[in-house]
């Protein structure tokens, strides 16, 4: 018989073309972590520029000593299902304050941001229903497209006119989900979700937004580009991730819809894993408590992003966004060895940021990701433009010319 | 779009297919009804994707993603576009 394995002969072969020197891009290890922006890496003291740790709270005293407490009292773990065994008390305080942070009658906590996707989406439509996905959506969207029963419609990335027109044509009495995210991941672009709610709404279809990387800075309180867009009546579900701008790792969705409650006993994602362990609910809720009022971080951080996208916009590098639309600044690089080479370079002036590639990324583009936090210094982003400046020399990238562009 | 959508042909309809497909058509292979999608015209599965946008903007028809793994030739995708024209 065959190998199971010979299907990833080409991705074995691909894997080896990039070698493994030290630093290597794909085998990145955090040896000692000193704070939100710093970490040992190879033996380096390295600056952290591509974490997700946006609103900086993976090191805040209150969500620690809330974690250490709850482990305490509560132990490691809970070894069971939400619909079992897996609900405690620090669960329900944190859907309770995720209602009260998003001001929504119902919230459902996922053990992870992925689950969360494919809890809802699978939860929500069955055959017969529609779901409309947006052309760059995350890993997680696609996952449970492929998962669920529905008719899957894909419209061109953050095209609410394409939107509409595939609205248009769905049956009259079917039922339909429009999916989108606030910011898009890769490229650190916005969703246009003025024009994609009205469409949505006046075609009688259901808006789920994932918030995931709008969390924490977009809108007054930090509850996303529906919030800043003032267009939350018009979003049915939102769902969110504690793996960012909350500092640990989990998912959510919060709603207003009054049969919501159902979908914990429908959302198989939701009932057939481990609930989050009692620390990781008990310093969320503190965190997310924490973000509402965080103007000052929030205020630092869009200060961090438009320090370093103007910086390298500067420098020549072309960028993924024409301005600073999130904390996510992705610089376009020709191919893969300039994206592997720059990386290591980088790595070697002590800045680590992530490399991200086709399929990953839209329109086959080869990406350094930077994602800055409410934490860094504006020393350290200096530092980050100075070693960008270096890398580029010593890798001898050409910056002369923007044909590189994602935007034009 | 054309007006006359719903009473196209099936040989129509693959002609249109094929219209679509030439530009994505890197290899120039030689397009028949048998041609398969991943394995003859190498195309990935972003470039199918754009691909089934096109088509439904040309038929002005829903060809849902979860049928893809279904369709493996064009003769196979202008069969499900006749269908779906047939059915509506």
């Amino acid at each position: 018989m065959a190998d199971l394995f010979d299907k990833y002969d080409p991705l074995i072969a691909e894997r080896a073309s990039l070698g493994t020197s030290d630093p290597d891009p794909l085998n990145i290890v955090l040896d000692e972590v000193f704070s939100e922006t710093e970490a040992m890496v190879g033996g380096r003291r390295t600056i952290l520029a591509g974490t997700n740790n946006y609103m900086g709270m993976t090191f805040h005293p209150a969500a620690i000593e809330a974690a250490q407490e709850a482990v305490a009292d509560f132990g490691t773990g809970t070894t069971g299902s939400r619909i079992l065994n897996g609900t405690y008390a620090g669960h329900r305080t944190l859907e309770e304050t995720l209602k009260e942070f998003y001001g929504t009658a119902h919230a459902m906590v996922f053990s992870t941001g992925y689950q969360a996707n494919l809890g809802m989406i699978t939860g929500l439509t069955a055959k017969g229903d529609y779901v409309l996905i947006d052309a760059d959506s995350h890993a997680s969207i696609y996952d449970a497209c492929a998962m669920g029963t529905a008719d899957i419609v894909r419209f061109r990335h953050n095209d609410a006119a394409d939107l509409d027109k595939r609205l248009g044509r769905l049956p009259k009495d079917a039922a339909a989900l429009v999916v989108v995210e606030g910011i898009y991941s890769m490229l650190g672009d916005k969703a246009p979700l003025v024009d994609i709610a009205e469409m949505t709404s006046a075609r009688g279809a259901a808006l789920l937004v994932d918030e995931a990387h709008s969390m924490g800075f977009c809108g007054a309180t930090g509850r996303g580009i529906a919030q800043e867009c003032g267009i939350e009546d018009k979003v049915d579900f939102i769902v969110g991730t504690f793996s960012k701008s909350v500092g640990t790792v989990g998912g959510f969705c919060v709603s207003n819809h009054p049969k919501f409650e159902i979908l914990r006993l429908a959302s198989r994602p939701y009932m057939f894993t481990a609930s989050l362990p009692p620390s990781v609910v008990a310093s969320a809720a503190v965190s997310i408590r924490h973000l509402r009022n965080a103007d000052n971080r929030r205020a630092h951080l869009w200060e961090n992003v438009r320090r370093l996208h103007a910086g390298l916009k500067e420098q020549g590098f072309a960028l993924g966004t024409k301005t600073a639309e999130s904390p996510i600044v992705a610089v376009c690089l020709p191919d893969q060895e300039a994206l592997f080479g720059m990386c290591r370079a980088l790595l070697e002036e002590g800045v680590y940021v992530n490399v991200a590639r086709p399929p990953a990324t839209p329109n086959g583009l080869f990406l350094l990701r930077c994602s800055l936090n409410a934490s860094h210094t504006t020393e350290q982003i200096d530092r980050i433009l100075e070693a960008f400046a270096k890398a580029a020399e010593k890798f001898g990238l050409d910056l002369s010319e923007k044909r590189l562009s994602a935007v034009g | 779009m054309s007006a006359s959508a719903d009473t196209l042909s099936n040989a129509e309809i693959l002609e249109r297919i094929c219209d679509l497909i030439r530009p994505l058509n890197k290899k120039n292979v030689a397009l028949a009804p048998d041609t398969t999608f991943a394995d003859d015209l190498d195309l990935d599965s972003l470039t199918v994707m754009d691909l089934v946008a096109a088509i439904e903007d040309e038929f002005d028809i829903i060809l849902p993603l979860n049928l893809l793994p279904d369709l493996e030739t064009i003769q196979q995708v202008a069969d499900t576009v006749e269908k779906i024209l047939q059915g509506r």
